[in-house]
């Protein structure tokens, strides 16, 4: 039996644990099951001196019961059962201190089973130390813990190629190593600041340099792990706070909450998002402090008084005016998934984005990545992948009744992540990526004040009895090339000829006055719908039958549309899906449009770069690839006239 | 804002989360220097009030000094207290080594009080740098119907977002004081004045670095007699905290199998 080795004693350096006014580095220890991440986290403590004492003799009898040679990873391993089985089920938090700063330090299980745990104890973490055993070099956990932390926004990690005693320290097999983990770490974004070559079992470039790898030249791992720099400034960034509760334990109502980024002072106007609500703070309470605090920065949880009683619940996220963060009720998520079932099109969940708990739905899953050649499994081009399993990683679509205040990851890490529960459990997390997603607060707003609308002296039943048919918006949407502008345009000719008051808008007519100044961003092409939404409603009410012909790919506009027509009682919104297959659509490319998305000359094309969100419940489906265009007119026009005539 | 306001602010928002979801929560007052600066913090979190009954599991074999505690800021912090009563130890599992024995006297009386009042929340203010066990909690730490430990199966937890849901007849232990160590939470104490019970500070050579039932708690040798003398020594010791607690050493796994069964 190997003997136990002598605790470290190092007087000079005190068990304090972590300076009083540094905050301390967290740094997770990640890699595959049995690299040796607790047995370097072991060596690391006793190394610098944090073991209490008696540790390191109390390990000693433990392994001598079980008749095995001392165990490092044991300082580690709390619970009995991973001592019997020798592996991390939970990751542990555990406190060092090297000569430069203080760190708390998470072990993170590597046993493909544990990965929630693993993900519990790195998403909040500064920075990372990923275990590869030289011996066995890059495997699955590897490569999806590196993965994760890719996902978890983690940029700063040091390599330890461990066991580099079974090897013999053989320097060509460390830089094999090297070259592997560096080149998958590159292709996920992660530029490691070092690779060391360790033996944690016997201490090799742990706190000092090893006399087994004369030939390496770079820090020891507590060295390297010096060299991370301090963690992001969160005050750099545009106020969030999200809003956790509404006190009124007297007379006062006190909004709490935690200030997420950016800062506040005693005299701002806050905006509450997505209640749109703006009100002054009047004042910042804290309990016991001897003078009023008048501005707070990310990190302080505070009790916010306003100057007006304005009704706002948890959930709402304050900002700014300016630099306020996006409405949306639809975004993708680049998310983990941990649940016991797997996530599906279709499920519903509760999603928690900061304070706010609201159902949401699985729209699409857009893509499945497989962590070992990070090969994107792209789903069938209509409906996308059915599920993501247990463990697995993906981009997804969510969507919600509600209106959501968020940001995107990459502009907020704080407010862009979220979590879905699935049942009483938490299911899974991920990050917002707003590609493709337009920011519809400017759609939702109301600017002016001081309006009074008049009423009109022709009623509407008084244009139907002319007319001799109601006014109504006939909403077509569908893929470029689905054959809507042909449609229209011969359902106008005929519902004209017999005596119909009807107008087509059709999207690219629009664009060349009214929407003039409008581009195909996806804040640009919802704001391009709203408008056309209003005018059609105007045109219904003024007693025409519609035919608006655009692509509208997103739910939420066309939502929208139908709203703008609701608002005048007497007209109807009817919507009618255009379909035919992207394959087909792209045969067509009428307008030689698909070509040139294909080849990357238009951004954001629907279908190609840009997604098409079909209708659920349309009132009318139009099959252009199954049917000739005039059964496919004939049924339109049918329908059109059973909707609006008057004549029977 | 400096390491404690940090510690500090992270506590006002995990007390604050659990308040917020939970209908009937309770804080258990062990009267040590933890659970002390967890009330303080309640305090900090809600304007000055503690909205919720603070809890004591009374063994009736605690210090006097904590006794006297108790009374005299149950009045001065405005608190509503409640007092929970254990079995006696023939009615305790006799498999277990004596101290743990006795200290599972207090999880019977903790689950009784539970039953009687319908807590659905308690608050509790274990560290994870005390002991291995409890290095591996979690904040929102769910527990069974007969209040144990599922420490196989934990919940996953990550970015401040905890798990608020779950099934009927079963509660959940929320730890607000997770992520801080033992020389935070002592220089907290200093800054921001709170009283604690003599027994810490050191009398004819020893103190008591850990507080719990009086035959099964030992003190230390210190001759650390105020706050700051406390701190230096702690900035220096190699001796765990609990080292004190006969519990925790008795069997390899005795506090593992207290903590399964639903102890602190």
């Amino acid at each position: 039996m190997k003997d136990a080795p002598t605790p470290k004693r190092s007087p000079e350096r005190p068990l304090a644990r972590g300076d009083e006014s540094d905050a301390r580095l967290k740094i997770v220890i990640v890699g595959h099951v049995d690299h040796g991440k607790s047995t370097l986290v072991g060596r690391l403590l006793n190394d610098t001196g944090t073991l209490p004492e008696g540790k390191v003799q109390a390990i000693q009898a433990m392994c001598e019961r079980r008749g095995m040679p001392f165990e490092w990873a044991f300082v580690m391993d709390a619970f009995q059962a991973e001592r019997d089985q020798a592996v991390t089920i939970d990751a542990a938090h555990i406190w060092f201190n090297s000569a430069r700063r203080g760190y708390v330090i998470v072990d993170a299980p590597g046993h493909r089973e544990f990965v929630k745990n693993m993900v519990s104890g790195a998403a909040s973490c500064d920075a990372a130390l990923l275990v590869v055993d030289a011996a066995e070099g890059v495997q699955e956990q590897t490569r999806r813990h590196a993965y994760l932390l890719h996902l978890f926004g983690i940029a700063q990690v040091v390599v330890a190629v461990n066991k580099m005693d079974v090897v013999d320290f053989d320097r060509k097999r460390f830089a094999a190593v090297e070259r592997d983990i560096r080149r998958y770490l590159g292709q996920i974004e992660i530029e490691p600041s070092r690779v060391v070559p360790v033996s944690a079992r016997d201490g090799d470039n742990i706190a000092q340099p090893s006399s087994r790898s004369p030939w390496y030249k770079g820090p020891g791992v507590v060295e390297a792990l010096d060299e991370f720099a301090a963690p992001r400034r969160l005050t750099d960034l545009p106020l969030r706070m999200a809003v956790q509760d509404v006190y009124h334990f007297d007379d006062r109502r006190i909004v709490a909450g935690r200030i997420e980024s950016g800062r506040l002072e005693v005299g701002d106007t806050l905006l509450f998002s997505p209640s749109n609500k703006t009100v002054q703070l009047s004042g910042i309470e804290i309990w016991n402090t001897s003078r009023p605090l008048l501005q707070a920065e990310a990190g302080q949880s505070v009790g916010l008084a306003l100057d007006q009683q304005i009704f706002v619940e948890r959930g709402e996220l304050i900002s700014h005016a300016e630099r306020p963060p996006v409405e949306t009720n639809v975004f993708r998520g680049h998310l983990f998934w941990l649940g016991r079932e797997p996530l599906a099109v279709g499920r519903r969940y509760k999603l928690k984005l900061n304070t706010l708990e609201v159902p949401v739905e699985v729209q699409s899953i857009d893509r499945v990545i497989d962590v070992d050649d990070l090969t994107l499994k792209e789903g069938a081009e209509s409906d996308g992948a059915a599920i993501v399993e247990r463990n697995g990683i993906a981009e997804v679509v969510m969507r919600s009744q509600a209106m959501l205040a968020l940001d995107a990851f990459s502009d907020n890490p704080q407010i862009g992540r979220f979590v879905l529960v699935d049942g009483y459990d938490i299911a899974g997390g991920g990050i917002v990526n707003m590609r493709g997603y337009p920011d519809q607060r400017q759609l939702i707003t109301a600017r002016s004040t001081n309006i009074q609308a008049v009423g009109h002296a022709v009623d509407h039943r008084a244009r139907t009895r002319r007319n001799r048919h109601g006014g109504g918006v006939i909403w077509f949407t569908g893929l470029s090339g689905s054959g809507k502008s042909t449609l229209a345009i011969q359902a106008e000719q005929r519902l004209f000829q017999q005596g119909y008051q009807v107008y087509v808008l059709d999207g690219d007519n629009v664009r060349g006055g009214l929407n003039a100044n409008l581009g195909f961003s996806p804040d640009d092409r919802a704001e391009n719908i709203r408008r056309v939404g209003e005018v059609a409603a105007l045109f219904a009410d003024a007693g025409f039958v519609v035919l608006s012909a655009l692509i509208s790919p997103y739910r939420s506009d066309r939502e929208r549309a139908r709203a703008a027509v609701d608002r005048l009682d007497q007209s109807s919104f009817h919507e009618i899906y255009i379909k035919a297959p992207l394959e087909v659509c792209e045969q067509r490319d009428p307008k030689g449009l698909y070509r040139k998305a294909r080849a990357g000359e238009i951004a954001d094309f629907t279908g190609i770069s840009a997604p098409y969100e079909p209708p659920e419940t349309p009132q009318l489906e139009i099959d252009t690839a199954e049917k000739s265009v005039e059964e496919c007119l004939a049924a339109l026009v049918d329908y059109i006239e059973r909707t609006f005539s008057l004549a029977d | 804002m400096d390491h404690l306001d940090a510690l500090e602010s992270q506590s006002i928002y995990i007390l604050r989360e659990a308040f917020h979801p939970i209908d009937r929560l309770g804080l258990l007052w062990s009267l040590g220097k933890d659970s002390n600066a967890m009330v303080w913090l309640c305090r900090k979190a809600f304007m000055g009030r503690v909205p919720f009954p603070v809890v004591h599991v009374d063994t009736e074999k605690k210090f006097p000094e904590m006794y006297e505690f108790r009374e005299r800021y149950t009045t001065e912090w405005n608190l509503t207290l409640i007092r929970g009563v254990c079995p006696p130890l023939e009615q305790i599992d006799p498999t277990l080594p004596p101290a743990a024995r006795a200290a599972a006297r207090k999880t019977a009386g903790l689950k009784a009080l539970l039953e009687r009042e319908r807590f659905t929340g308690v608050l509790a203010g274990i560290r994870r740098d005390e002991e291995g066990t409890r290095a591996k909690e979690r904040v929102f730490s769910p527990r069974g119907e007969a209040g144990q430990w599922d420490f196989r199966d934990q919940p996953p937890e990550f970015w401040d977002q905890y798990k608020t849901d779950f099934p009927p007849g079963t509660h959940i232990r929320i730890h607000p004081l997770l992520h801080w160590s033992e020389i935070d939470i002592w220089r907290y104490i200093r800054r921001e004045k709170i009283p604690t019970i003599s027994l810490y500070f050191a009398k004819d050579g020893k103190r008591y670095r850990s507080l719990g039932d009086q035959d099964i708690t030992f003190p230390i040798e210190s001759s650390a007699r105020t706050i700051d003398e406390v701190i230096t020594e702690l900035e220096t010791t190699k001796v765990a905290e609990r080292s004190g607690r006969a519990m925790d050493h008795e069997a390899e796994d005795s506090f593992e199998r207290l903590r399964a069964d639903g102890y602190m």
